[in-house]
């Protein structure tokens, strides 16, 4: 176990609402650390529709999905955000002083006066493909991602799908695999065109296999996997392997927050509308994964969520300070937080 | 007002007048067609409105986008004739389209 990390507020998701709480939290002097399972920040906006135009910013007529996530990103720079990227929020308690701890699934323990839920649909985790049974294969022969490459030496590697993730580990793993095979459903690629580029070549080495087709099967015993069935364009075939590695894009799971004791509603976490608190005090829910009467899932509704949580945040953090309300055009002392005075 | 047919799995047909410009995954979802999840609501980001263009129809409805045809790899027992809802656009030549709604969703 590592020494917890204190912090005023501990934020689960960096989509753009966690983002944003970073602001309004920041005018009132309240640190933050945000948890991600992505790779990098924005949530839905950066993993869903990076290049998609919104049209319903107030005061920006169109702007795409990673334009608002790097505008955001620089709209909280003065407040010295800290993320904490691939990782999960699993587990999560109350201690004895009234400070909370969130742990995250590689065992980092944070503690905060308030946890503000900011998870949107969920944590994005890999989608499952529709291969009937597939479940009995998962962990033993079936992997979504790639903890540890020791797991595929000297295997008969599948590798399914047509983005950059099925091309690098096609490539990564084809030293240390005994064979790779890679299945696609058409001869074109999602992924960088240099990596099936470099794919192509290796086939004409004879170094992998590619076939284009659909995994409409398995084949094996207690979770051992011994061939897929790939329907391709020439009848089916029977590929040997005894590894597996799908990767059919993410899917969004609310995951160990459901565990976590909260009034659920339909999957989502139900708040007040005054405070956007939870059924456990000192914990909030803001953005697309809370739901009162009336919720919209919009953006705009999770930054006003997010300017509202805050006020009682800061009564809790700062019980002896009087909340003075002040515009940020205005205000000196907040312009100085902002690094514009 | 156009008509189409959207055909459910358990070929239940649902009959639809639609509005042009409409897509068929908007009729699909405003008449409860089970089988049509559309989780992004259209935006080309989930492939859980996928249909089968009936073969009489294929050709008129024509063939998907580099994106759709992106989005269509996450799809579930993808055909020849495989589009995404969402992006079949509504419009007259299309009056007496007929669609079939897979065995499932990805
Ligand atoms: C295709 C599409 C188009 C859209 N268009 C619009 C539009 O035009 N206008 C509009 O207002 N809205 C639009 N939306 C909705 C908008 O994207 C969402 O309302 C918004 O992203 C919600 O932000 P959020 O920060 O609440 O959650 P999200 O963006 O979902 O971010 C939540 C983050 O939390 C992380 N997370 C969750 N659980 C955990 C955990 N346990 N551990 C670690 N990390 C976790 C997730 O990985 C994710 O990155 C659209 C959505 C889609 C999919
Ligand atoms: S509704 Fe999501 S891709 Fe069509």
């Amino acid at each position: 176990m590592s020494t917890p990390i204190e912090t005023d507020v501990v934020i689960i998701g960096a989509g753009p609402v966690g983002l944003f709480a970073v602001f309004e939290l920041g005018l009132y002097d309240l640190k933050c650390h945000l948890i991600d399972i992505l790779d990098r920040p924005g949530g839905q906006c950066a993993e869903l529709y990076p290049e998609k135009p919104i049209y319903d910013i107030p005061a920006w007529p169109e702007i795409s999905g990673q334009a608002l996530v790097d505008r955001l990103m620089e709209q909280i720079a003065p407040f010295s955000p800290e993320f904490h990227f691939n990782r999960m929020v699993a587990g999560f308690r109350k201690l004895d002083n009234g400070r909370f701890e969130v742990e995250t699934d590689e065992g980092e323990l944070f503690h905060a006066h308030a946890v503000v839920i900011a998870a949107g649909g969920g944590s994005f985790q890999p989608k499952r493909p529709p291969v009937p049974g597939i479940d009995a294969y998962e962990g033993t022969s079936v992997f979504y991602s790639v903890r540890r490459v020791e797991e595929f030496r000297d295997r008969d590697l599948l590798i399914v799908g047509g983005g950059d993730s099925a091309l690098d580990w096609t490539l990564n793993l084809q030293p240390v695999a005994k064979s790779v095979t890679l299945v696609h459903r058409r001869p074109e690629f999602r992924a960088a065109p240099d990596s099936v580029n470099k794919m192509f070549a290796m086939r004409d080495e004879g170094k992998v296999r590619f076939e284009v087709g659909q995994v409409t099967g398995l084949k094996g015993e207690n979770g051992q996997l011994s061939a897929a069935m790939v329907k391709g364009p020439d009848g089916e075939i029977d590929i040997a392997c005894d590894r597996m590695l799908p990767f059919f894009g993410l899917t969004m799971k609310l995951g160990p927050i459901a565990d976590w004791g909260l009034n659920l509603h339909e999957n989502l976490v139900s708040v007040d509308t005054e405070k956007f608190e939870t059924s456990i005090p000192g914990v909030f829910a803001i953005g697309d994964i809370n739901w009162y009467p009336g919720k919209l899932k919009l953006i705009l509704s999770g930054f006003h969520e997010a300017a509202l949580m805050t006020q009682a945040v800061k009564r809790i953090a700062h019980p002896d300070q009087k909340l003075v309300f002040q515009y940020t055009t205005s205000s000196t002392s907040l312009q100085k937080k902002l690094g514009v005075k | 007002m156009t008509k189409i047919s959207i055909v459910a799995f358990d070929s239940t047909r649902f009959d639809v007048d639609a509005e042009n410009g409409s897509t068929v995954m908007e009729n699909a979802i405003r008449n409860s067609v089970p089988g049509i999840e559309a989780e992004c609501g259209g935006a080309c980001a989930c492939a859980t409105c996928h249909v089968y263009v009936d073969d009489a129809w294929s050709e008129k409805v024509g063939s998907p986008e580099p994106m759709e045809e992106d989005m269509l790899d996450f799809a579930f027992d993808v055909r020849p004739t495989s589009r995404l809802s969402c992006q079949i656009k509504v419009r007259d030549e299309l009056d007496g389209l007929v669609v079939h709604v897979p065995e499932r969703q990805a």
